[in-house]
């Protein structure tokens, strides 16, 4: 099994560490050239979601990324990567993927100084430790999507199918549940291909 | 495991590697830097370029302007205090800025202390020439570094010294053996703790960016392929002939530092670049201030 980083900006070196962890190869994407290479999973990290989508438009990368997913590409989104799932997004228009059918709010929690950590339960894992850095939360959800996890009220984590949409930061945890869960559908997408 | 306030600030950091913070004199230009990709601006009533040009004693901006460019776009804000002036950045912290930068851009505050940035709860960054300046700044509680560079001249050659001498200390650090630490901290004037950390993760204990002098999107790979782990441009940008292409450039250029052929198409056609003053020219070199 072999995965794919979004490496355009932000927090991609932490889910790489997170993958060699496991016992993961993964390699970073940063050109069409680098996403047409195998792979079984695609992570979208945190990071400036205006960035990263301004960054997939401009280096042609938002259309067969868009495609991939929508033919069972397991992924996973993680705060930004989130943001750039979401078939809508409050507050902006800047492009996106758009392929997880939910609502997202930017910076909900404000500036910096209410980016927090909590721990919360996840449906089918348990207390996981959350890191919310001027995160989003899900303001509601499509029939398909499964909520996750909520914290105060507002959905912070979902899955959709193979799409798992996190509006906290995993990869800056010691706890590799949440990449785990990523990981079995990337064991299924393999298999259905083989 | 707690996450501290200042592990959370670190991490903001780390959110905005492999990206382009760029400064930012009104909200129109604040909107101009984010639909170019930038992952943060920084806003300051004159670019260093003309503070350089302006002279006289250069602040803390008017914290309306700060305002005003905090509501223009949806990216962190950062904006800038004299070092040592620790009022300015209790103004800032008011204004919920995301990140304040204790800067040489601006006229010193103090010529012997740093301001104690443990006691804020909003994250600084703050300029190194070497690594002893870096690890007392984190110290002090800076929970990025960015190199000092020559601000203002759009001349690299201080941004390339001071990352090359960073990197080459902490490869240095590296090799030295448990007990050539002690002697280590002694010279380099940093804490001990501090100076284990470099040794066992062979980098800074928080993300490094080059700063000073970067003007093309060569300049900003440059700098990625010497280590800075992302670019802040200054003068560069709003004082080239077409800001909103360079400043697309700039921000592809800190994503594909690794790829010339990508490096090329977009170094085309981008218009003047800011014609700059070579860094021996000039009388007042900013880099120098605060050690």
């Amino acid at each position: 099994m072999h995965i794919g980083i979004l490496a355009l900006q932000g927090a991609f070196f932490e889910h790489g560490q997170m993958l060699d962890k496991i016992g993961i190869s993964h390699h970073e994407i940063r050109s069409v050239a680098d996403f047409l290479k195998p792979l079984d999973g695609l992570i979208i990290p945190g990071g400036e979601s205006t960035t990263i989508g301004k960054l997939l438009s401009d280096l042609q990368l938002m259309n067969p990324i868009r495609e991939k997913i929508q033919n069972g590409l397991p992924v996973l989104g993680t705060c930004a990567g989130l943001i750039l799932l979401a078939k809508q997004t409050l507050t902006n228009g800047y492009p996106s993927i758009g392929t997880l059918d939910v609502v997202v709010k930017r910076n909900a929690y404000g500036r910096q100084l209410g980016s927090f950590f909590t721990k919360a339960e996840i449906a089918g894992i348990g207390s996981f430790p959350m890191v919310f850095i001027r995160a989003p939360y899900i303001e509601s959800v499509g029939e398909s999507v499964q909520v996750l996890a909520t914290v105060d009220d507002h959905i912070v984590m979902v899955k959709s199918l193979r799409q798992t949409g996190v509006a906290f930061h995993p990869e800056l945890t010691e706890d590799d549940s949440i990449h785990r869960l990523f990981l079995n559908d990337c064991i299924e997408y393999e298999k259905s291909r083989s | 495991m707690e996450k501290t306030r200042y592990e959370l600030n670190k991490e903001l950091a780390q959110m905005l590697k492999g990206g382009v913070i760029m400064d930012v004199t009104t909200p129109e230009q604040a909107k101009i830097a984010e639909a170019s990709g930038a992952c943060a601006v920084m806003a300051l009533e004159r670019i260093p370029a003309d503070i350089r040009a302006a002279g006289g004693v250069s602040r803390m901006s008017d914290p309306g302007l700060i305002k005003a460019i905090q509501q223009a776009v949806s990216i962190p804000v950062m904006a800038k205090v004299r070092i040592g002036h620790f009022v300015e950045a209790q103004i800032l912290e008011a204004l919920e800025i995301d990140y304040i930068d204790e800067s040489e851009v601006l006229s010193p505050a103090d010529d012997i202390y740093h301001i104690d940035k443990t006691r804020f709860k909003v994250p600084f960054v703050c300029g190194a020439k070497n690594l002893g300046e870096a690890l007392r700044r984190i110290a002090e509680g800076a929970s990025m570094i960015r190199t000092k560079g020559e601000p203002g001249t759009g001349d690299i050659i201080q941004a390339v010294t001071h990352m090359r001498l960073i990197q080459s200390e902490i490869r240095r650090v590296v090799s030295l053996g448990e007990d050539e630490l002690y002697e280590a901290a002694k010279q380099l004037q940093v804490p001990l703790d501090l100076l284990r950390l470099v040794q066992k993760q062979g980098k800074l204990p928080v993300v490094n960016f080059a700063a000073g002098g970067i003007a093309t999107p060569a300049d900003a790979a440059l700098m990625m392929q010497l280590g800075a782990e992302g670019v802040f441009v200054g003068s560069g940008i709003f004082k080239s002939g077409n800001p909103a292409k360079r400043a697309q450039a700039i921000v592809k250029a800190v994503t594909n530092y690794n790829n010339p052929q990508i490096l090329s198409e977009i170094s085309e056609n981008l218009g003047e670049a800011m014609i700059g003053i070579n860094s021996e020219e000039i009388d007042l070199l900013m880099a120098k201030r605060g050690e």
